[in-house]
């Protein structure tokens, strides 16, 4: 088998029936990146990178709180993610000094997290899954919630694009023509906090930002509108998935990291490609 | 208190004011921003607010708008006023590509022909496909403005629209304004920090110091010894600037302006 994957440099060109469990990985990253490349570009675009830190870090203490309370992890992940990016946006819309607390919680909820797992037992063995992610063992349930969660987040950027994009410029411009910078904030952290529970199972909590972050700063070179630019992240999120995914199977190196990886290498290919200063 | 400049007329033929605020306070945590507010902008009026740093200048254009609660007093727009507003600061961070085309239909999408003939009118035709990061900041200032047309205002209000331009780059801006509100009937409303030639467009002239120290024509304000107060001696040349640029036929009006008369003078020679 190992021979057939090196023959060819693709997954998808690889050969008619890949494993199951490969189609799962797949399908799970190109879900995942076709609501963090948009939502990416925003974190991009509004300087929102801590945040993503801090969103991402936070769901490791979802997963703590959900398993040691019987709760869905996916659930718990989600409600804290959304709690502390909510906590997030009311202290980083208030000042420009906020970047020092969001550095100080980005970092402490991961702490806090690593300390709370320690308390479920059922996990420690396997902290590195929720660290790095486990895209391999991806079930059709879990696809199945990646999909839906991803297709909320697309809706919700879908339906705000033009009020965000206006208040993610200028917020007066906004609020003069009567729309509420707040809300559009608000959407924002909905989505982040989706996206981050969609996402843990997939890189992990330490690489969520990545996906958001690298892809959509590859794709600022090749583009010229906001359109642009949040599609661009989606196919270069998407090539990361299916490139990480095939060295990740040929070369034995986890999945996660190797996705996060291979957005990288394509973010260092655009700086060189990319006339254009980002 | 008696204040001759008070009863300048307001522009003829429109007794509704788009805007009036009445008694307008303003107030920050413990410190008062604006106190005791009186104004009112008619149709087609051109008004300039000046005033030093921190004056309040800002506040109330925000607090006219709507942007920002008044915490006395009474602020009231005519129903559905439709407002184009052009903001103090744009920066478009690079980091998002932006061409001048899409952010025209932000948050409103508008048609080509629309775009392009806005871009026409304030005189930055063919940019459609420029980056907005990539402007210059007298093509900014004329994207915005181009951009606060589009919404067929009845009023335009700028905050220091001029910021960052050379003199003859804000000469022509002013002019611009001028030619619009010849155009379509709108009311313009800016604010400004200095004189220049600023008051050679304005219609009205209110000097802001937290209150109202004097407002009235130009001629009228820059005479005025609460404007001199608020600007000291410093602004002669721009006085004789205006002056030589607005009259050359200008009327003393009998106060005090040897300085300004004397570059007067040498600017006539």
């Amino acid at each position: 088998m190992t021979a057939a994957i090196m023959t060819t440099t693709t997954i998808i060109m690889r050969v008619p029936m890949p494993d199951a469990f490969l189609i799962h990985a797949a399908l799970a990253g190109v879900g995942l990146m076709l609501a963090a490349g948009p939502l990416g570009a925003f974190v991009v675009w509004r300087r929102m990178a801590y945040m993503g830190d801090a969103t991402a870090h936070a769901a490791l203490l979802g997963v703590a709180l959900a398993l040691l309370s019987d709760l869905p992890v996916a659930l718990g992940t989600a409600l804290v993610a959304l709690a502390v990016a909510s906590l997030v946006t009311v202290l980083s819309s208030r000042d420009r000094a906020a970047d020092t607390i969001l550095g100080v919680l980005a970092h402490s909820a991961l702490a806090i997290g690593l300390v709370a797992i320690s308390f479920a037992p059922q996990v420690r063995s396997d902290l590195s899954a929720f660290l790095f992610g486990d895209i391999l063992t991806v079930s059709l349930a879990d696809l199945a919630w990646i999909w839906g969660g991803a297709a909320i987040v697309l809706g919700l950027l879908a339906w705000r694009w033009n009020a965000l994009l206006t208040a993610t410029v200028n917020e007066e411009l906004a609020q003069a023509a009567g729309l509420d910078p707040r809300r559009e904030r608000f959407v924002l952290t909905v989505a982040l906090a989706l996206v981050v529970a969609v996402a843990i199972k997939i890189v992990g909590a330490l690489l969520i930002s990545a996906m958001l972050i690298v892809p959509a700063a590859a794709a600022r070179s090749f583009a010229r509108t906001p359109e642009g630019m949040a599609l661009i992240a989606v196919l270069i999120g998407c090539a990361s998935v299916l490139a990480g995914l095939w060295g990740s199977f040929t070369y034995d190196t986890p999945a996660g990291p190797s996705i996060v990886t291979a957005a990288a290498a394509l973010f260092a290919f655009s700086l060189a490609k990319g006339r254009r200063a980002r | 208190m008696w204040r001759p400049w008070a009863f300048a007329p307001p522009a003829a033929g429109c007794p509704m004011p788009l805007i009036e605020a009445q008694g307008l306070g303003v107030r920050r945590g413990s410190h008062d921003i604006l106190r005791g507010v009186n104004f009112r902008i008619a149709g087609g009026e051109i008004v300039t607010v000046l005033g030093p740093n921190g004056s309040g200048k800002s506040t109330l254009i925000r607090a006219l708008i709507g942007l920002e609660p008044g915490s006395s007093g009474a602020v009231t727009r005519k129903p559905g006023l439709r407002i184009g507003y052009v903001p103090q600061r744009l920066h478009v961070d690079a980091a998002l590509p932006m061409t001048v085309r899409r952010f025209l239909s932000l948050p409103r999408p508008v048609s080509d022909a629309v775009a392009a003939e806005a871009l026409g009118r304030t005189g930055v035709a063919g940019l459609e496909r420029r980056q907005v990061s990539a402007l210059s900041g007298g093509q900014l200032q004329r994207v915005l403005l181009a951009r606060a047309l589009l919404s067929a205002p009845e009023i335009l209000i700028l905050d220091e629209p001029t910021q960052g331009l050379d003199q003859p780059g804000e000469a022509a801006f002013y002019k611009l304004l001028e030619e619009v509100r010849a155009e379509t009937g709108a009311a313009v409303l800016m604010v400004s920090h200095d004189l220049h030639v600023v008051m050679r467009a304005s219609d009205r002239v209110i000097c802001l110091n937290g209150h109202v120290c004097c407002e009235g024509t130009p001629e009228i304000v820059s005479a005025a010894p609460e404007y001199r107060a608020l600007f000291g001696m410093g602004t002669g040349g721009a006085l004789a600037l205006y002056r030589h640029m607005h009259d050359h036929d200008h009327v003393h009006d009998g106060c005090d302006h040897d300085h300004d008369h004397h570059h007067h003078e040498g600017a006539d020679a």
